[in-house]
């Protein structure tokens, strides 16, 4: 059949014409110059693992500051640089290069593409993004400026002007937080756009758009949202730079500047930012849970438009984030309205996901889990957002634990378990191993148990009027008892993820071989070798539905008769 | 008429399924700032809108919930299956269309209901009557101005009771000194926040007299945490003595001259005014009455004579961060300036 007198495996594969031993150094030189999406799909997610490790550092940390009341564990300014780095770190460092970590990984394989369609952008992205990341960190020693040591930003991750000004925040810790988001923007940026053009222009013969796995359609979707979101971040970045370095006015309100113009900007961004974060999120349960269920997923066309539904409709609902900053009672109106309606697409998503398991053969493996956990954690946070989203009540709930907990649902309950499933999921196809399954199964249950312990606890501190970033509180509020809960739960979750993370490496020389596919799935990263080889796929792989291994293996009852 | 009966009785109903799940938080409420017990009618009104809203997600969660559970439940694999993969059901129009048209109609019936509330209270109409404050938030205290009465004062604020034969709402006008900051005590109105170069408004009507807690609600800075609130609501009578007492210019008594002598000689009066002397300073709270309050530095601390003298001596000591600074006094300077404040009642 083939054209060629060798196959594309006998040309490139080093292994054939170089027995020698490749010295660390030189697989070191190999990850460092690699322009191959899967390695830097996998760059991405050891970089974003680790600092997953730092940020849930922090937060114990935090957490035991606020155990007790009057506590002095923490002094009030590196509390308030542990609740800066935390928030910074969990969205731009963990929760971004994560979910582009997978996309780097699956989008080319799932469409039958060798690569990504501007490799060497991906890898200047990848290292741009890195960048920003130390340089954030690196505040810690260089963010003196005037003032002794260890001057990390302390100003919330939501940095609200005037407080970033160089009037009440001097040295240069604000000036690493604004320079370092703007440069893993640029990072952000570079990968959104390579994913748009890969999906785009290199899927394989036969995949149309309407037969692209939900998991590429959702990582498309996320990258034309990350194009209109990270472009206002870095606008009103560089503008406060503007007024620390040149004199500007933008948000120096003792200049005739607008604290509320900082407030708009950094939401227009915030709130599309969450949906960046949770789409991935979506994407791999809508890989998961079709294949533990035995079933395809409900409602295909559905879940694309309620995707790109979500897409919009998330770009006009940023003011429910300001509720309090004194807008019109028309205007408080109209984002209640928007924002409730972003719960009608996000309710179809989970009814079909409900429908696919229905009629199903459930296999609880630990991928499967962890989107179970997902779906319960994820039906709340909706919940807990509609009551958020009616403003009045908003003005007793916002800034207080109760919109902590709320978007902890999202950000741990939801995103962070289908990272997990994620993981999981995709492992075996990255090493060629399994993770134990009996490790995962301790892992899903401890970090779920010690989730609920932490943030159901925290709706109740809301409740009772417990506003967040403060460093302690006083203990005749009634809020003694629960904060202790609250921090014991943190504890059991920091176990959950040490064992995660004693699975990941020790998996990796000691797990089960893994096969070409473990799961017994249906998209086409499960028909090459594990891990793939540098070309994914010897030959162009030809698809005719959304379930290529499907067909293959049922040629009897092939899905392209079923799908509309 | 009969709608509004079902409403009040789905009302009534879920407050009490509210109450049973909060019960263990009713208990832990002493004076606590709890957003659970209202006490002005904004409040109430949030309340009264937060139980419907929690009746209904409720039943959402019970529903879609228990859909889940009984699908886990249902649908799990089991060893007795037959062989090969359960039958492949890639959608259904209808069911698909029910569910998007059901939401759709619970978004109505939720917006329109709070609607309602947003109106009520954002627009409510200015009585004659009320009471004006000015609220200017500062790194990390509050300024009250009240401006018919030509008295200021900070973090504690005194406001009248509002009853049937008497209704009295206190006005907010709000803004900043420096950074943004929110004004929020739970138990009388959600919060506003306080933004330079930018006036905000806020009402309530406390219904009974008593000590309502609250703290800033906009990360401020560094001692954010110490920026508390108290509002005392005082009767109608209360109200008006205190009043009365914070027009006075400040005492003077010639036992303590030598500690004024040392508060208008050194930077003190820089930063504080004291009614009646040379200190006009505005950029720290008014000490014309400081012994009236009964917590200093925006409750850091309970307003004793060792506390005042130690936070003269050494802000840090309470509030690290906070913009006092050290005055490098002397003991003997420091007695007598101590012995000067206690007099300002």
């Amino acid at each position: 059949m083939s054209y060629y007198p060798l196959s594309v495996s006998q040309v490139i594969d080093p292994s054939t014409s170089a027995s020698e031993r490749v010295t660390f150094l030189e697989k070191l030189h190999g990850w460092v110059v690699t322009v191959d999406h899967k390695r830097l799909g996998i760059l991405y997610i050891l970089y974003s693992t680790f600092f997953l490790l730092v940020a849930g550092a922090e937060a114990l940390m935090i957490r035991i500051q606020l155990a007790y009341p009057h506590n002095h564990v923490l002094s009030a300014q590196v509390f308030n640089r542990f609740f800066t780095m935390h928030g910074t770190t969990m969205v731009f460092l963990v929760g971004m290069p994560f979910l582009f970590g997978f996309a780097n990984y699956i989008v080319p394989l799932q469409i039958g593409a060798r690569d990504m369609a501007f490799p060497r952008l991906n890898a200047f992205s990848f290292w741009l993004t890195a960048f920003g990341g130390f340089l954030l960190y690196y505040s810690f020693l260089g963010g003196a400026g005037l003032y002794g040591v260890g001057n990390a930003p302390d100003v919330g991750w939501f940095a609200y002007a005037p407080l970033t000004e160089r009037s009440f925040s001097p040295g240069h810790a604000t000036d690493y937080w604004a320079l370092a988001l703007i440069v893993s923007g640029f990072g952000t940026l570079g990968t959104a756009i390579n994913i748009i053009a890969t999906v785009i222009s290199m899927r394989c013969k036969g995949m149309t758009l309407m037969r692209m796995p939900l998991f590429t359609w959702l990582l498309l979707i996320v990258s034309m949202l990350t194009l209109v979101t990270i472009t206002p971040l870095t606008a009103a970045q560089f503008m406060l730079l503007i007024d620390r370095y040149l004199g500007g006015h933008f948000f120096d309100t003792q200049a005739g500047g607008s604290s509320l113009i900082w407030i708009h900007f950094f939401w227009i961004f915030g709130h599309p930012e969450v949906y960046v974060l949770v789409l991935p999120a979506f994407a791999i349960a809508s890989e998961v849970i079709p294949v533990f269920s035995r079933k395809a997923i409900f409602g295909y066309p559905a879940m694309v438009a309620a995707s790109v539904a979500i897409m919009f409709v998330s770009l006009s609902v940023w003011a429910h984030h300001m509720f309090t900053v004194g807008m019109t009672s028309v205007s408080n109106a109209f984002f209640t309205l928007s924002t409730m309606l972003v719960g009608v697409p996000t309710g179809i998503k989970i009814f079909n996901w409900i429908a696919t398991l229905w009629g199903g053969r459930i296999r609880f493996t630990t991928p499967m889990l962890f989107c179970i956990g997902f779906l319960f954690q994820f039906l709340i946070a909706g919940l807990t957002g509609i009551m958020l989203s009616v403003s009045p009540w908003d003005w007793q709930l916002h800034n207080s634990y109760f919109v902590i907990a709320h978007f902890h649902y999202v950000l741990v309950g939801a995103i962070v378990f289908c990272i997990f499933a994620g993981i999981y999921y995709w492992y075996p196809k990255a090493t060629g191993r399994l993770m134990s399954e009996t490790l995962g199964k301790w892992h899903f249950w401890l970090f779920t148990i010690g989730f609920h312990i932490t943030f159901d606890t925290m709706h109740c501190l809301g409740l009772l009027g417990m506003p967040r970033s403060i460093y302690t509180y006083q203990p005749d509020r009634g809020w003694n008892f629960l904060n202790l809960v609250v921090s014991v739960g943190g504890l059991i979750q920091g176990i959950a993820v040490l064992i995660f993370a004693y699975n990941f490496i020790v998996s990796y020389w000691h797990g089960e071989v893994a096969g070409d596919d473990p799961w017994d799935a249906w998209t086409l990263e499960w028909t090459t070798s594990s891990p793939p080889p540098v070309y994914n796929f010897e030959d162009e792989p030809e698809v005719h539905s959304r379930r290529p291994l499907w067909d293959l293996k049922h040629p009897d009852d092939p899905d392209w008769e079923y799908e509309s | 008429m009969q709608t509004r009966h079902a409403q009040r009785l789905i009302r009534r109903r879920s407050a009490s399924a509210w109450l049973l799940l909060t019960s263990p938080m009713l208990i832990a409420q002493g004076t606590t700032p709890s957003t659970l017990a209202p006490a002005s009618t904004p409040a109430h009104q949030i309340f009264d809108l937060s139980v419907f809203v929690v009746a209904i997600t409720g039943g959402i969660f019970l529903v879609v919930g228990g859909l889940l559970a009984v699908a886990l439940y249902r649908f799990r694999a089991r060893k007795t299956d037959p062989l090969g993969e359960p039958a492949q059901i890639y959608g259904s129009t209808q069911v698909e269309l029910a569910w998007t048209v059901i939401p759709v109609l619970i978004v109505v019936v939720l917006f329109l209901t709070t609607a309602r509330i947003i109106f009520a209270i954002q627009d409510a109409p200015k009585p004659k009557t009320a009471l004006d404050v000015t609220v200017v938030g500062h790194q990390f205290w509050w300024e009250f101005r009240y401006p018919k009465y030509g008295v200021v004062t900070a973090n504690e604020l005194h406001i009248p009771v509002s009853s049937a034969g008497a209704p009295t709402a206190t006005f907010l006008k709000l803004t900043s000194a420096d950074v943004n900051h929110s004004f929020w005590i739970p138990q009388l109105a959600g919060k506003t926040d306080l933004i330079a170069n930018h006036v905000n408004t806020m009402w309530m009507d406390p219904q009974k007299p008593g000590l309502y807690l609250g703290q800033c609600a906009q990360f401020c800075g560094s001692q954010h945490a110490m920026m508390l609130l108290r509002v005392y609501v005082d009767t109608q009578e209360q109200f008006g003595a205190w009043i009365k007492n914070q027009q006075q210019p400040a005492p003077q008594d010639s036992a303590v001259e030598a500690g004024r002598t040392v508060f208008e000689r050194q930077a003190c009066m820089n930063c504080h005014t004291i009614s009646g002397t040379a200190a006009t300073g505005r950029f720290g709270p008014d000490l014309t009455h400081v012994m009236s309050r009964s917590t200093l530095a925006s409750g850091a601390m309970d307003n004793t004579p060792a506390n005042l003298r130690q936070w003269i001596k050494s802000p840090d000591t309470f509030k690290r961060g906070a913009l006092m600074p050290a005055m490098q006094l002397t003991d003997e300077q420091l007695d007598k300036v101590t012995a000067y404040l206690e007099t300002l009642k």
